[in-house]
């Protein structure tokens, strides 16, 4: 077994050593009840790391990779080029190997990069100061939304219509359980944002308000109109980010106004892989430090007065304050943080914009030449590489039928929103510099072949 | 030298160590410093090249339109490349030799892994695309699901909790769904006083009260004293077997018998499967919900702090309460996600949603090639070798190191002692930090919390025995200078990239982003120690 | 004026219907390094034997007491920026804060310097 050193000789002195006669001599505490005599049944023995890679290589051309079609899809996971040198950086081994840094004398290069991260992060969105990762964006928008709490010492909070729904129901999960209320609605297929009815909803027991820029549809709310209605009923405003390329050309979220800024940092550096493992970005004001879930590496001198780096401010923490720790998290998303910091290093604040404007422009013209199709409208007035088209009929069935052509289309309202028949007809479409002029004309064919 | 470093930043050289030259780059032969991104480039700098040109934006946007662009600066990709390897070189890592710290299982991160992950079939694949186009992946969770279930012998199992903890956090939310459901609202998780700090912190999140139960002399869950604390204002107990003190608990299963009886359930904190993977079920000892680390008993890489991945198996008395979403075979032999909640009859009382989408689909790739490579055969070797390695450590260092159960019986996974019979002065901490002069990262230190000074060390079963004599013969090495009171180890590490790090200053005067400016080109700032 | 100590390591200097409430240098020494202290607002009324306050360390966190009932009348905000005075000076600048007692019955249970120092030498 290539994974094991020790021979039998080895194993046998071993023992010796130990003064057992077996190896079961040492599994005596378990039960012998409990105790199995072989191998567990109805699962393959070892295999070589040939046969392992065919296995898996034959699982993974079962599925239709996005590089192999058209590919619009968006919603919370976005597809840009990642240059070559972020994965072959997060595989040097002193990276991908490495633990938690808890030995900071050893542990620098991990330490340097985090303390690079949070800078980065902190800059995008605009905030004093920023953690150094959680799991993805919708625990971390959790997490905001139980830090206000703990700062307002309020426990209602207003979610935006525009809000990922998958990021709504994680917050609805844990707010059953923690007695929160959180005031919740379905979005319409209508160019205005939810900007209103989050005004409207706030009150004097409102600890925060949740808001997503740009929202699930494409749409950009007002964040700075939010942030002064917030603000003068003593409430925060969270903004999330799903797509934060989007930021090299919106206003940062801070510069309008918000408290504390979570997103998914996903988009820069880590890639689709089905959903995770993501990067959770968690960022604030600096006077709410004491309030920050997870990890936060800090600067500071070792004992020559060189500069380093360590963990920090740890008695927030679940190791030290255990039952009144800010949060039970015990990790960040370390890895997928320096492929982040990577990216957005290669990209610097220039890339980032030129970038954001190359989708941006590559959307419009996706949104102009779709939009020319009968049946086809578009429902944002404004958007950045994002937006909803209304197409008259479910566009599950829709979708699915251009899965058939080869072509991904976009992601349907009705998977994020099952069962509501006012949006079934919503398609949200996702254009990213990866897309080509020609992935746009063979999605308009393809969908006009569909709605004919 | 490094690209133009534009602040003028440079480490300050070490002051009166005659052994350490004083150069002028800063840098000690292969010992290379590094400054900050924010120090080495400018604003301007990009290492991307692009196929379109940036047009304008369009007048809807002009509102949105951010007034000063991102201040982040930027550099080529040779520039990248060179400090981000620079940067790797102040890590340890279990590449570069052991990795010993009890409860965290720092095991080889086999490269097969590495590589099936990267198929652009699992890689580049969104999670809301038609799951016509997804089969493979779906096939993988159920895979994965498929050995979690049967090395655990267990009925059910929920794959989306994104790490250890968020496992924790899935299990006791199914436990108090369930308890809601028959109309119960009790109130308070029992946590033994040993237990990882995230036990007691997820109960609370969950909104539960926490209470400590006690630890026998012997190390483990003293039977007695919870059973006495038993009644019907007690949701559920959570149990770490084997234990944090690296003991099998004995008693597992008239723990499980007396919650039971008593109307609670059974937590298992499975962070330390790995001791027991195919020698024990842990569906055997009555637990309800266990969560696994798969980075830990399951190979995928620590990454530095992350990401990990928490599956958690459920007995049939949680699994109707599982969170969506969860991989269904259809009759025709379809695989589809069942993913919100009115979507489906298949789960009418799950307690909902935990993360967007389904959970570290990376990091069952990799498990899963791990477990198929080792087979059910192999993962039985696997906790066979890592209890023999702990044992081999335990039994080789006892009469220099105080072992404090040293007389419980066999150790699991992992060695526990302590700092009793060091020089007075002398702590864990010391031998720690001499473990890294010596080229080793040092075993997981202060934790379990009901030790004095513990010293949890925990080898693997991916260290060789060679290995094994070289780390025992450090930790002897260093051991005796903690008895004999030599002062040199008071201030260790001494040669490592840095010196023992001011902790308090971090923390009384947090830093935790640069503030420093860049100098304009060509001027460099005469600081020392950077933007502090 | 009168100081009072708990078996929790507080002290309270008594002058009149009001106290100055710190923690000891006992407690400071057992700590190490303070880093941040959390205090009570003025205003905040204040039940004998809650947690009000707490003390970092860099590795610890350690809830504070109150030995007494009653309204904070003020905290010493110098701990914002100088938690160190907590371990220069525990029983006199490094004080936490102040507050209004109302009941002083309550005072009857606390130990005088003597008897704290004959409990912490037993410690």
């Amino acid at each position: 077994m290539r994974y094991l050193p020790l021979t039998p000789d080895d194993r046998a002195a071993m023992l010796e050593r130990i003064g057992v006669p077996d190896i079961d001599a040492l599994f005596a505490d378990v039960p012998a009840s409990a105790r199995l005599t072989g191998p567990i049944e109805g699962l393959p023995h070892h295999a070589s790391e040939m046969m392992v890679g065919r296995h898996l290589r034959a699982l993974a051309a079962r599925n239709l990779s996005a590089a192999d079609a058209p590919f619009f899809l968006g919603a919370g996971a976005y597809r840009h080029h990642i240059p070559a040198s972020v994965d072959h950086i997060i595989q040097r081994g002193e990276f991908l190997t490495a633990y938690t840094p808890y030995q900071p004398e050893i542990a620098q290069g991990t330490l340097q990069v985090l303390f690079e991260f949070q800078t980065q992060v902190a800059r995008l969105f605009g905030t004093d100061i920023a953690n150094a990762s959680m799991y993805d964006g919708s625990t971390a928008c959790w997490e905001a939304i139980a830090m206000a709490g703990r700062i307002t010492r309020r426990n209602h909070a207003v979610l935006s219509s525009g809000l990922h729904p998958h990021y709504v129901s994680v917050a609805s999960t844990m707010a059953k359980y923690t007695g929160d209320v959180l005031a919740t609605a379905l979005p319409s297929l209508e160019a205005a944002a939810d900007d209103d009815r989050v005004i409207a909803a706030i009150s004097d027991e409102t600890a925060c308000a949740v808001v997503q820029y740009p929202d699930i549809l494409g749409r950009i709310p007002d964040l700075a109109r939010i942030a002064d209605a917030a603000h003068a009923k003593g409430a925060l405003l969270v903004v999330v980010v799903t797509e934060p390329v989007a930021l090299g050309m919106l206003e940062s979220p801070a510069a309008l106004g918000a408290d504390i800024v979570v997103g998914e940092g996903q988009s820069l550096g880590v890639g689709l892989q089905f959903g995770g493992p993501f990067l959770g970005l968690f960022a604030a004001r600096e006077k709410y430090v004491r309030q920050m879930p997870g990890r936060l590496c800090g600067e500071t001198v070792d004992a020559d007065g060189k500069r380093g780096f360590v963990l920090t401010l740890s008695t927030r923490e679940q190791h030290i304050r255990r039952e009144k720790a800010t949060s039970n998290i015990c990790t960040n998303s370390g890895l997928c943080a320096l492929a982040f910091s990577v990216h957005m290093t290669l990209l610097g604040g220039v890339g980032l914009e030129r970038l954001a404007r190359i989708n941006h422009a590559r959307a419009v013209q996706a949104a102009e030449r779709l939009t020319q199709i009968a049946g086809v409208s578009l429902v944002n007035d404004a958007f950045f590489n994002e937006f909803t088209l209304r197409l008259g009929q479910d566009a599950r069935a829709v979708a699915l039928r251009l899965a058939n052509r080869g072509v991904l289309g976009g992601v349907t309202m009705g998977r994020l929103f099952p069962g509501v028949t006012a949006l079934e007809g919503g398609l949200i479409v996702a254009v990213t510099e990866t897309v080509s002029m020609e992935d746009i004309e063979t999605l308009a064919a393809a969908l006009e072949g569909e709605l004919a | 030298m490094n690209a133009p470093n534009r602040a003028g930043w440079k480490p300050q050289m070490p002051q009166g160590d005659a052994n350490k030259q004083i150069t002028s780059s800063g840098d000690l032969g292969l010992q290379l410093e590094e400054p900050l991104i924010f120090e080495l480039a400018s604003n301007g700098n990009c290492g991307v090249d692009f196929d379109a040109e940036a047009t304008e934006p369009s007048a809807f946007l002009a509102p949105f339109i951010r007034k000063q662009p991102v201040d982040l600066p930027g550099l080529s990709e040779p520039e990248t490349v060179r400090h981000y390897t620079r940067l790797s070189r102040q890590n340890y890592a279990i590449d570069l030799g052991p990795f010993p710290l009890g409860s965290c299982t720092m095991k080889h991160n086999p490269r097969l892994n590495e590589a099936v992950a990267r198929l652009p079939g699992f890689a580049d694949i969104h999670p809301l695309q038609p799951m016509d186009t997804v089969q493979g992946a779906l096939a993988v969770i159920e895979q994965l699901a498929d050995w979690l279930m049967k090395l655990t012998g267990m009925p059910a199992v929920a794959m989306s909790p994104k790490a250890g903890a968020h496992g924790e956090l899935c299990g006791i939310l199914a436990i108090r769904a369930a308890l809601e459901a028959r109309g119960d609202r009790r109130a308070v998780i029992l946590v033994p006083e040993s237990a990882h700090g995230t036990n007691p912190a997820t109960a609370a999140f969950a909104g539960y009260a926490v209470e400590n139960i006690p630890a026998t002399a012997q190390g483990r869950v003293d039977l007695a004293a919870l059973e006495a604390r038993l009644g019907p204002d007690v949701a559920g107990v959570m149990i770490t077997n084997p234990n944090t003190c690296g003991l099998f608990e004995r008693d597992m299963k008239a723990i499980s018998d007396a919650v039971h009886a008593a109307g609670g359930l059974v937590y298992c904190d499975g962070a330390n499967f790995n001791a027991i993977v195919g020698k024990v079920r842990p569906g055997d000892l009555g637990i309800d919900a266990m969560h696994i680390n798969l980075h830990k008993t399951f190979s995928t890489p620590h990454g530095g702090g992350g990401p990990g991945s928490g599956p958690v198996v459920l007995s049939e008395a949680l699994a109707p309460f599982a969170p969506i979403p969860f991989v269904h075979r259809d009759e025709e032999g379809r695989l589809r996600l069942v993913e919100e909640r009115g979507a489906s009859e298949l789960l009418p009382d799950s307690f909902g949603r935990m993360v967007a989408f389904h959970g570290q689909m990376g990091m069952f790739t990799r498990a899963l090639a791990y477990m198929l490579s080792h087979g059910a055969d192999g993962l039985k070797q696997v906790a066979e070798d890592a209890v023999l390695n702990a044992n081999y450590v335990l039994r080789s260092l006892d009469d220099m190191l105080d072992a404090p159960f040293g007389d419980s019986g066999p150790c699991m996974h992992e060695a526990l002692f302590s700092d009793a019979g060091m020089a007075k002065g002398f702590t864990t901490l010391d031998i720690a930090k001499g473990l890294i002069d010596e080229g080793f990262h040092p075993m997981t230190v202060y934790f379990p919390l009901v030790v004095h000074g513990a010293m949890l060390v925990e080898p693997t079963e991916t260290e060789s025995r060679s290995g094994l004599d070289r780390l025992i013969g450090s930790l002897r090495a260093v051991a005796s200078r903690a008895k004999e009171g030599d002062e040199t180890l008071k201030s260790a590490p001494h040669h490592a990239p840095r010196r023992r790090m001011d902790e308090t200053l971090a923390a009384r005067k947090p830093v935790l982003v640069w503030k420093g400016q860049p100098a304009p080109s060509g001027e460099p700032v005469p600081s020392e120690i950077g933007g502090r | 004026m009168t100081t009072y100590y708990t078996r929790e390591h507080e002290w309270i200097a008594v002058n009149g219907d009001t106290g100055t409430v710190g923690i000891t240098g006992y407690a400071q020494e057992q700590l190490g390094d303070i880093t941040f202290v959390e205090l009570p607002a003025a205003g905040d009324t204040l039940t004998k034997g809650a947690a009000v306050s707490v003390v970092d360390s860099v590795k610890a966190a350690s809830d504070v007491f109150t030995p007494v009932s009653g309204t904070v009348v003020e905290h010493n905000s110098a701990l914002e920026d100088t938690p160190e005075l907590v371990n220069t000076a525990a029983e006199t600048d490094g004080w936490l804060f102040r507050i209004s007692l109302s009941q002083k019955g309550e005072l009857d249970g606390l130990m005088d310097a003597d008897a704290y120092r004959t409990y912490t030498d037993s410690l």
